[in-house]
């Protein structure tokens, strides 16, 4: 029976060599969700869950109005609807919460720092409390699985918190020789793909320092950050330690210039990150730039391929593949190459995209229209590059913005899509036959925010993970994160890192002891 | 004896372990306290800049993959070959207006800084990385890694001093590096050159170059193949130019300006760190 079992294989793997049959052993049988089983429909109640019509700007401790009198909507990408209002912050709204941040960084930075950390504590607890009604705000105003939401985004989040919490009174034993002192004020922007995450990666070291903030939430995720002003007034968070002002590009480029401002912090692409380093210039003010990255992810011939598969799969179809070290190249084995993309092809047959509110949902609605005509435009620019499209069987609903798992073969390193930031559900697959040739093409980009290595042979995995040049390398894992890592690009993908030991530096002037 | 003509020096860049002159053929005057002529240095331009990065990207690579061992050798090498030459540096120093005493010290400093750096390159990643405890059933470590080339433009007050003790904590951490000599006093930069070829060095790690600040500094800090730069110039209008370019490829830049070099405060291992990328890696733990 084994040996009858292993001949089928063999035969199999022999045909499949340069043809595009399954590689399954029983060739005809592979799983085929889309027709064999239906899922019935299993969404979150989102009956607990409060929003407010309208959401002003959170300054001083309380919520304030915009001083222009002006709000924008925040919708629903999975059905196109308005959520709510909120505030659009114009320099007069930036002006005041920059004030309330001064005025409370004097105390906050001087009552003993194991009281500082105390109110963090809080906010990770407060966050754990009300995990749930995060959750489902997230994914409605962001179009993200409550899958992930429930499962990543607001237990990291609490995490974060808690973590830097118990750094606030700690700092002496971080950095050797050296006293850590805060910076100020701290200017934070953030982006959509994990709006509570990555306000919890900006707004905790900065505390724990003993800094205080003002931080602008992306125009179209703005509530999870709202609902956490919420919390901090819960939690008794002295009044203007942390300030909240909503609003696009124009809010967040009065931050940027806002003289009484200490350091900035920016999470997004790097054509923004380019543009407040420039307008920073000349100025003293710190900063931290985390920023885009097409992260390459290499699939050697001797890697457990089906493990690699799901590897991938999360690689790129995580959370609509809006994130920055999205592994979005994929370079595989030329030996293996013909079999690994057709594992990935059945396996992208069987990911169900639709409700965001839906446990069952992979991959939910692309964040805003502006993305998912963006992500249409390089559907488009594939095509004429003459790649080789392929997607899914997949079901999309009827309304709402969604893109199916997608990925490009018959792609040169020259063309658009492989070399420019997407943010999306697409791969793009080269094939390498040394593994010289596979950092070579790894490396050949601007960006270098993270990478994946896929290999059974440990000493391949330090050897070429010590030659692609990134921040962050998941070897045979891909997008994993913790607070206790540290987060931050090489090259072009931004300077600076956030999580762990590392991600204090940022929010310290270091003076000698 | 004193009927002998001296031999003197020409002094000329050091590009890629070698030591070409400018490729334009310019030179400049450098005079001593006098006012006399003791040497026309090269004068430096846009291609020379550009054929000195090149160098130092090929250089990069190699230099890195030393082992951390290797490169204190190689550093602690660097300090012998300067105590061995110490008089013509005390010579150089003092032809360019230093009293007998500031140029021993400038020289010491330098040959000190060597020797301290030399002890970390096997000792900062200990300090500085980090094995994280996650919660997943994952190792997971923070290393320290060289940023790339780092352009570094030496202060004109520390010819020597100055010089070393911003290129020994870029190449301790495994960069490479191009360096614009003091524009006033290029002469020790130049010479130090020759002590780097003498000491195992490789060609390209550290690349030397004399002339005018203002002709070859938008050209270094605007190159889209510079990882970082380190600049002395406290004039605000450079600086604000050198933050602008380094916005083109989001370089990390350092001004660290009015610096007494010969200060103990400028030797300690956070001057790598300004030059390490810190890289994470993840490995899942299981069966």
């Amino acid at each position: 029976m084994m040996s009858d079992f292993s001949n089928t294989t063999q035969q199999n793997e022999d045909q499949v060599n340069g043809s595009e049959k399954p590689t399954s052993p029983n060739s005809g049988l592979r799983l085929d969700f889309s027709s064999f089983w239906e899922y019935s429909d299993a969404p979150e109640s989102k009956d607990h869950v409060e929003i407010r019509d309208r959401y002003e700007h959170f300054i001083g401790g309380t919520f304030t109005e915009p001083v222009k009198g002006r709000y924008m909507k925040s919708y629903n990408p999975a059905d196109e609807e308005v959520i709510a209002e909120f505030a659009e912050g114009t320099s007069g709204d930036v002006d005041s919460a920059v004030k309330a941040a001064r005025k409370a960084f004097g105390k906050w930075s001087k009552i003993q720092p194991k009281e500082r950390g105390k109110y963090i504590y809080r906010l990770a607890r407060m966050i754990q409390e009300r995990s749930r009604e995060f959750a489902v705000i997230e994914s409605i105003d962001g179009g993200k699985p409550i899958r992930e939401s429930r499962d990543v985004d607001v237990p990291l989040a609490a995490a974060h918190f808690f973590y830097y919490a118990g750094w606030a009174d700690k700092l002496e034993y971080a950095f050797p020789g050296r006293k850590a002192e805060p910076l100020g004020v701290c200017g934070q922007i953030i982006p959509w793909n994990f709006p509570l995450l990555m306000l919890a990666w900006k707004i905790a070291p900065a505390l724990a320092t003993g800094n205080t903030v003002v931080l602008k939430p992306a125009e179209t995720t703005p509530l999870t950050a709202l609902k956490f002003a919420e919390l901090c007034r819960d939690a008794g968070l002295p009044d203007g330690v942390v300030n909240i002002v909503t609003g696009a590009g124009q809010t967040g480029s009065s931050i940027v210039s806002h003289p009484d401002i200490d350091k900035i912090a920016f999470t997004g692409s790097t054509a923004v990150g380019k543009i407040i380093q420039k307008l920073l210039a000349g100025t003293t003010k710190k900063y931290t730039l985390e920023l885009g990255g097409k992260g390459p992810n290499i699939i050697f011939e001797d890697a457990p391929l089906d493990q690699a598969v799901e590897g991938v799969v999360n690689a790129i179809f995580f959370n609509q593949g809006h994130v920055c070290c999205a592994g979005s190249r994929l370079l595989v084995q030329e030996s293996v190459a013909d079999k690994f993309i057709q594992k990935l092809r059945d396996r992208m047959e069987t990911l169900i995209v639709g409700d965001p509110l839906d446990k069952n949902t992979d991959i939910g609605a692309i964040n805003s229209k502006e993305q998912y005509e963006r992500i249409l435009k390089y559907l488009e620019i594939g095509r004429q590059e003459g790649a080789t499209i392929y997607q899914g069987n997949n079901s999309l609903p009827e309304k709402g913005y969604f893109c199916k798992p997608t990925i490009f073969t018959n792609v040169s390193q020259s063309n658009r899509i492989v070399k420019e930031e997407i943010f999306g559900p697409v791969l793009t697959i080269q094939t390498f036959r040394t593994p010289d040739e596979a950092i070579e093409k790894a490396n050949n980009t601007p960006y270098g925010l993270a990478g994946g290595v896929w290999t059974d042979k440990g000493a391949k995995i330090f050897k070429t993970g010590a030659e692609v040049r990134t921040g962050v390398l998941w070897s045979n894992t891909y997008n994993k994160f913790d607070p206790a890592s540290p987060f931050g690009g090489f090259k072009e993908s931004g300077l600076g890192r956030e999580g762990g030991l590392h991600g204090l530096y940022p929010y310290v002037n270091l003076k000698q002891t | 004896m004193s009927d002998r003509i001296e031999v003197l020096k020409t002094y000329k860049t050091y590009i890629g372990g070698k030591f070409p002159r400018s490729e334009s053929a310019r030179t400049y005057k450098v005079k001593d306290s006098k006012d006399n002529i003791i040497a026309n240095a090269c004068r430096c331009t846009r291609k020379d800049v550009r054929d000195s990065l090149t160098a130092a990207r090929s250089a990069f690579p190699g230099w890195r993959n030393r082992s951390a061992y290797n490169r204190g050798q190689i550093l602690y090498r660097t300090a012998e070959m300067l105590e061995g030459r110490k008089d013509q540096f005390v010579k150089e120093l003092t032809n360019t207006g230093f009293n007998e005493k500031n140029a021993g010290r400038e020289t010491e400093t330098a040959i000190d800084r060597l020797i301290y750096y030399a002890g970390w390159t096997d000792k900062y990643q200990q300090v500085f990385g980090t094995v994280n405890p996650v919660a997943s059933a994952h190792f997971n470590f923070s290393n320290p890694e060289p940023t790339g080339i780092v352009g570094i433009v030496a202060p004109e007050s520390s010819p020597l001093a100055g010089l070393v003790s911003m290129i020994a904590p870029v190449i301790a951490g495994g960069n490479s590096c191009v360096v614009l000599a003091s524009q006033a006093n290029p002469l020790p930069a130049i010479s130090f050159g020759e002590v780097l070829h003498a000491s195992d060095v490789p060609g390209g790690v550290v690349n030397i170059l004399s002339g005018y600040s203002d002709e070859m500094l938008p050209h270094l800090s605007s190159h889209m193949d510079l990882n970082a730069i380190w600049n002395t110039i406290s004039n605000k209008k450079t600086r604000k130019q050198i933050d602008e370019n380094g916005a083109l490829n989001i370089k990390r830049v350092l001004h660290t300006v009015n610096h007494i070099w010969l200060d103990d405060e400028n030797h300690n291992p956070y001057y790598i760190l300004e030059f390490q990328e810190i890289k994470t890696t993840w490995h899942p733990v299981g069966n």
